[in-house]
């Protein structure tokens, strides 16, 4: 039975997806190692038969482990792998804003400080003057 | 006190980092866990080079060493004479997996390296191979009693793997 082009083109995709165990950096698409044309054959045979993508993939899991996987799958295991990056950009944009927030708040102190003093200054100065026309009555 | 700790931390980041990526160098990438380890052997019917049929059913209730190897594998001479001494101690049956080799060379590569195996299955188009997650030759499986697959090696087996893999097993299976 000839494939038709559907399945051939189902079969490029899940290829692709696929890592070459003998020759690591490649997937079973790219690869011509012996294993990696019997686990395309294997792939284009499940896929005549009707299974689904999902199938295959884990037919291949099962046999060969997540690290034929290119594109790790959602699990325990993988959720750092998945949402570390997200984690850490969180966590800088953390830093950054309290590190901001912080120097906002020393100024406005500041701020909050030198009008105390001038207040000071304006009072002793009204006393003063205060005094001395107490004086010159 | 905190501002020291804000000094340390990326000095520290970077340290766990460096230790982190020197382990990724010093690991092999072509050692892969195996994920049959502790799962059922997969099923094996196949002719023999003798001209009958394996089945792997029949090794039930013993613990059996299950060799991947071919005629065209430069490594599974190196490891040959290993097993060719394990064959000679007889301490547990042996099954040789021809994988995807034509079976006149592989009649020819035992006779002239010795033939180990107590039965020698004919893997010629790698299904089974692929059944058992092979992806080099020779690799090495142990299979306990129950046929729960025990122990995997990929690669060339050396003097230490009987004493370090298997006699544990064999011991644990005599004791009832």
């Amino acid at each position: 039975m000839n494939p038709t082009p559907e399945q051939l083109e189902r079969l490029q995709q899940l290829s692709t997806e696929l890592r070459c165990l003998v020759c690591q950096n490649q997937s079973i698409a790219e690869s011509n190692a012996g294993l990696a044309v019997d686990l395309r054959q294997q792939a284009l045979e499940q896929i005549q038969a009707g299974k689904s993508d999902a199938a295959i993939r884990s037919y291949m899991v099962e046999r060969y482990g997540e690290f034929i996987l290119y594109k790790p799958a959602y699990s325990g295991t993988n959720a750092v792998l998945w949402g570390g990056p997200f984690l850490l950009l969180v966590l800088v944009a953390v830093v950054i804003v309290r590190g901001w927030r912080r120097r906002q708040r020393e100024q406005s102190q500041t701020e909050v400080s030198g009008t105390a003093a001038a207040a000071d200054l304006l009072r002793q100065a009204q006393l003063e003057e205060r005094y001395q026309r107490e004086r010159e009555k | 006190m905190r501002r020291s700790f804000l000094l340390v931390l990326p000095i520290a980041v970077l340290i766990a980092l460096a230790v982190l990526l020197a382990r990724g160098l010093q690991s092999d990438p072509r050692k892969l866990d195996s994920v049959l380890i502790g799962k059922p052997a997969p099923h094996i019917v196949l002719p023999t080079l003798d001209g009958r049929q394996f089945d792997s059913e029949k090794l039930v209730g013993q613990v059996w060493l299950l060799n991947v190897f071919a005629s065209w594998c430069s490594a599974c001479v190196i490891e040959h004479p290993q097993l060719v001494q394990l064959a000679e101690q007889a301490r547990l049956p042996m099954v040789g997996l021809a994988y995807k080799d034509k079976t006149p060379d592989t009649a020819a590569w035992l006779k002239e390296h010795g033939n180990p195996y107590a039965q020698v299955a004919l893997d010629s188009d790698g299904r089974t191979g692929i059944n058992y997650g092979v992806y080099g030759v020779p690799e090495t499986f142990v299979i306990d009693a129950q046929g729960i697959v025990r122990v995997r090696h990929a690669g060339p087996i050396d003097a230490t793997f009987f004493a370090q893999q298997v006699a544990p097993l064999l011991a644990k299976a005599a004791t009832p």
